[in-house]
């Protein structure tokens, strides 16, 4: 009960935001929806399945190129058709990914989708016709719902429009990801977490469940991507380089991989706390949020979302 | 006649841990696999439920071959097993537990949309069984919270959920108090009639267990086997009850 209120009062508040926040802070959230949708497909392979990816820029790189590709070469600027293709194109290529990795676990797993990701990032950065190099690709104002939107000062369309956009998807990415996680396959990839071998003798096929979680993960991410994206306006390897898989980790284990909405609040607090961190100290903030997660991962391994509910029998008496 | 394992040996290394084991388990049997440590008897369990490939032989489970098949395909065609260690889902209630064998059953994990918790014949399969196996008071527990008992309990009553018609126990009394085991067996024997299973097969080393339960015993000794026989055939053949059982059942009560 408490729990619907407290996501009605975040729901609120982030439809208020951009009618009493400043430009500044508004423009942070946008970021924040975008890694939203991410993470909740990210989460469904770690926290769900109990695989950790390190190589999910991989696939937020391929969200933000389709979207820069689409907008800047080919014309098409609808982000609808954008958010859809990179779904498509994250799920091709994370098949052949998703077959080859799911036959490892846990930290060999881990450095196979990293691997992936380096491969992808170096694609990235030295095909320099075709991706612009370290350069990158514009991504042009995408048009919503068909409105072209070009007339509009770029602030007002990305605190207005584009905010709602965002929030929109990130609302209907949580809400397709709630109903995966509370089916019968949701429950087959806890099987698989909890502990792989009795799971088999369940007669649930684990590498098979691992590939599709994986290919979830993917989509969601691709769709991340390209969100993430537009707002910056233009798209270079940095957004598919290794440290951004591993900060997106960090958002996971700092919001609390263990609860469905944790890695959202994961990415909120990263984003606002790096930007508080950057301005109070722009040389060392690195070292005071590497301290804040050695501290999160001693101190409080259920993340944020840990210290909020010690009392846990709650999520399992209703279920 | 629903399992037959036919000229089954497996080595490891210079080790020879099954030198040519056949046997067959009919319907309505319970058969316990019986033998000294380093006898054969897990890597029989592993052959037998086609975890193990082995080097010559072959196992045929309802006329076809199951020969190294796997765990998932196994529970599919309806043999099911436990573990000599308990295997739980720490995180996952007992409900939740005996809910994703019932999914499984139905093969419905794929349903990706669904509602789980709306799914009623998935919720009244798994109650069924938690009633069977006496943990429907603790159907919202997480199984890590649960005492070793019930741990134990739960492991064989997931099995069971796949409404198997075979079932394989690796000491499914091992790590149990002695007051517990005879409730496990009792629990077991009666779970197995309701469900309509068709044969139970343990590898025991609780003699009373053995000869309290068994319809046939299966003594093996160095990779072979030493006797097929009743409990009163097997405890009338001194070989049989010296090089295997030990003193433990001809004078009762004698300290080991």
């Amino acid at each position: 009960m408490t729990g619907r209120l407290v996501l009605a009062t975040a729901l609120a508040g982030v439809l208020v935001v951009p009618l009493v926040a400043p430009a500044y802070h508004v423009l942070l959230m946008l970021p924040f929806m975008a890694y939203g949708v991410a993470l909740l497909g990210l989460n469904l392979l770690f926290g769900y399945t109990g695989l950790v990816s390190f190589g999910h820029a991989l696939f937020l790189g391929i969200g933000a190129y389709t979207g820069a590709f689409l907008t800047h070469r080919f014309g098409v600027r609808s982000l609808e058709v954008i958010v859809v293709t990179a779904a498509v194109l994250g799920a091709l290529v994370a098949a052949p990914v998703a077959a080859l990795c799911v036959r490892y676990v846990k930290i060999y797993f881990g450095m196979l989708t990293l691997a992936f990701g380096m491969v992808f990032y170096t694609f990235v950065l030295k095909f320099y016709r075709l991706t612009g190099g370290d350069e990158g690709t514009p991504y042009l104002r995408p048009s919503l719902l068909g409105f072209a939107l070009d007339g509009i000062p770029k602030t007002d369309y990305l605190t207005g429009p584009y905010y709602y956009y965002s929030l929109a998807v990130l609302i209907l990415a949580s809400a397709v990801m709630w109903r995966v996680v509370h089916s019968p396959f949701g429950l087959c990839l806890k099987t698989i977490r909890d502990n792989p071998a009795k799971a088999e003798t369940l007669g649930i096929g684990v590498r098979r469940y691992r590939w599709y979680a994986f290919m979830i993960s993917a989509v969601y991410a691709s769709v991340g991507g390209a969100l993430l994206g537009a707002p910056i306006g233009n798209v270079d390897p940095t957004l598919a380089y290794w440290t951004h898989s591993g900060n997106i980790v960090f958002m996971t284990l700092l919001g609390g991989f263990a609860s469905f909405f944790g890695p959202i609040l994961g990415a909120f607090v990263f984003i606002y706390l790096e930007d508080f961190l950057k301005s109070l100290a722009p040389s060392s903030w690195r070292l005071i949020f590497g301290a804040l997660l050695a501290a999160i991962v001693i101190f409080a391994p259920g993340g944020l979302m840990g210290l909020f509910r010690r009392a846990r029998p709650l999520e399992a008496s209703r279920a | 006649m629903i399992l037959r394992a036919d000229g089954v040996r497996k080595s490891y290394g210079q080790f020879c841990a099954l030198d040519g084991v056949s046997l067959t388990i009919g319907r309505g049997e319970f058969v316990s696999i019986i033998g000294p440590n380093g006898a054969g008897k897990s890597t029989l369990i592993n052959v037998l439920t086609g975890v193990l490939r082995p080097d010559a032989g072959t196992v045929r489970f309802k006329d076809r071959d199951i020969t190294g098949i796997g765990p998932v395909r196994l529970a599919r065609l309806g043999m099911a097993r436990s573990f000599q260690l308990v295997q739980i889902f720490p995180d996952l209630t007992v409900l939740e537990t005996l809910q994703a064998a019932v999914v499984s059953r139905l093969g419905r994990g794929t349903r990706l949309f669904a509602s789980l918790a709306r799914d009623r014949q998935v919720e009244e399969g798994a109650l069924e069984v938690a009633e069977l196996f006496r943990l429907a008071d603790k159907r919202h527990t997480p199984s890590r919270q649960l005492p070793q008992g019930d741990k134990k309990l739960l492991d064989v009553a997931s099995a069971f959920a796949l409404r198997p018609q075979i079932i394989l126990l690796d000491e499914p009394t091992s790590g149990v108090s002695t007051a517990d085991k005879t409730t496990i067996m009792e629990i077991l024997v009666s779970a197995g009639q309701r469900i309509g299973l068709q044969a139970i097969i343990q590898v025991e080393h609780d003699m009373d267990i053995v000869f309290g339960y068994s319809d046939r015993i299966i003594a093996l000794h160095q990779g072979k086997v030493l006797a097929d026989a009743t409990p009163a055939a097997i405890q009338a053949d001194a070989h049989v009850v010296d090089t295997v059982i030990g003193r433990k059942t001809t004078r009762p009560g004698a300290p080991r």
